[in-house]
């Protein structure tokens, strides 16, 4: 049969003469690459920007800890999301994005029942709000492309999707990072500038998805 | 799939063969109910083969395949449409008259795998070219052009990825 239409059994025989033993699934896969990009986001922090010199002092209060909790169970939640969207029969299980959403309503409140309302918007510009915006991008560098690398083992439903996914992860993983440095514990502060940054980053993930990740 | 996932070559190929009635059943019903002859069918078949394969650790083995079977079948069979959904010149007089005579040799694509494979790099060519038209075992083909077994698989694989890639950009 040479150069006619291929026939499906043909096709059947050399994709089963490719069957060299597969490396992990999906999952595991992910697992790995979660792990390198929080690791990769953290040893990148430490030595560049520090960990807040008065973190001790801070856990005890309410914003920090809030302000911790609510990107790292965004982090969880993006995690989810993308374990889910990698696998093209999984439904996504979209109610995970309401813990960081009740836990910034929870500081919110707080804050508002503290703060006098004069200092409400100063608080929310916050000290280094430019900072804020170039670092989180920059440590969410490699944890986007090590989750995205995974992903391309994956069979996501829409590719744009699966990619802002990973945009959003390495985000809250790079938001977290950030987050032990940063001394801006306002929940608006944390909503507006965190807020643009994984943004930032998730749109990015979306871009490099479309182009990464369809099959 | 379990035993194909840990390379088992005899225990995938009777899956992808046990497999391809089925997905092939799923491709003419999508077909017709986008209003569509059956003739594009197995092409959409080989898409899938081809995806499953590429894509088969996106399978987690603790979980049912079936799921991720139809789910397969279902994206390609989308993106199919999708892609050819511009020339549709397959009216309902056809399609009937499809469904009422089926083809004596379903297992043949409208298209041209062989040639497709002329836009890979010579190493892959040759490779897919020994073990698809001239029927060449992995063996043989080592042999024929002057390689490992282990550089044959690697080529295979990367071939069977680049076609997987240029499927879908062909029109």
């Amino acid at each position: 049969m040479t150069n006619g239409p291929m026939k499906t059994d043909d096709l059947v025989a050399i994709l089963a003469r490719d069957a060299a033993a597969t490396g992990p699934d999906i999952h595991r896969r992910l697992a790995t690459a979660f792990a390198v990009a929080a690791l990769a986001a953290v040893a990148l922090m430490v030595p560049t920007l520090g960990i807040r010199g008065d973190i001790a002092a801070a856990s005890t209060g309410m914003l920090f800890p809030l302000k911790i909790l609510a990107v790292a169970t965004l982090a969880v939640g993006a995690i989810a999301l993308v374990r889910a969207a990698s696998r093209p029969e999984a439904e996504l299980p979209r109610g995970v994005l309401v813990v960081p959403v009740l836990v910034l309503l929870v500081a919110l409140g707080h804050e508002v029942a503290t703060q006098v309302p004069a200092n409400l918007s100063a608080r929310m510009i916050g000290r280094y709000w430019g900072v804020c915006l170039v670092a989180i991008p920059l440590l969410g560098l490699i944890p986007l492309a090590a989750i995205l690398a995974a992903m391309r083992e994956a069979a996501p439903r829409h590719a744009v999707r699966a990619g802002a996914l990973a945009g959003l992860a390495a985000g809250a993983i790079a938001a977290t990072a950030y987050g032990l440095h940063c001394t801006d514990d306002s929940p608006l502060f944390v909503v507006v500038w965190y807020g643009i940054a994984i943004t930032i980053l998730t749109g990015l993930g979306a871009l490099l998805g479309r182009r990464l990740l369809a099959w | 799939m379990r035993a194909a996932l840990a390379g088992d070559e005899a225990a995938y190929g009777r899956l992808l063969r046990e497999l391809t009635p089925f997905l092939r059943t799923i491709a003419r019903s999508g077909l017709a109910r986008a209003g569509r002859g059956t003739a594009e069918a197995e092409d959409i078949v080989q898409e899938v083969l081809i995806a499953v394969h590429t894509k088969r650790t996106s399978w987690i083995p603790t979980e049912p395949l079936v799921p991720w079977l139809r789910a397969i079948t279902r994206h390609k069979l989308i993106d199919h449409l999708r892609r050819r959904g511009g020339t549709g010149h397959v009216d309902i007089d056809d399609l009937s008259e499809v469904i009422a005579a089926p083809s004596d040799e379903p297992g043949i694509a409208t298209r041209d795998v062989v040639k497709l494979a002329e836009g890979l790099p010579a190493g892959q060519k040759a490779v897919i070219h020994a073990m698809f038209v001239d029927g060449k075992d992995t063996k043989d083909t080592a042999s024929a052009l002057s390689m490992s077994e282990g550089a044959v698989r690697v080529a295979l694989h990367r071939g069977l990825a680049g076609l997987a890639k240029m499927l879908r950009g062909t029109v």
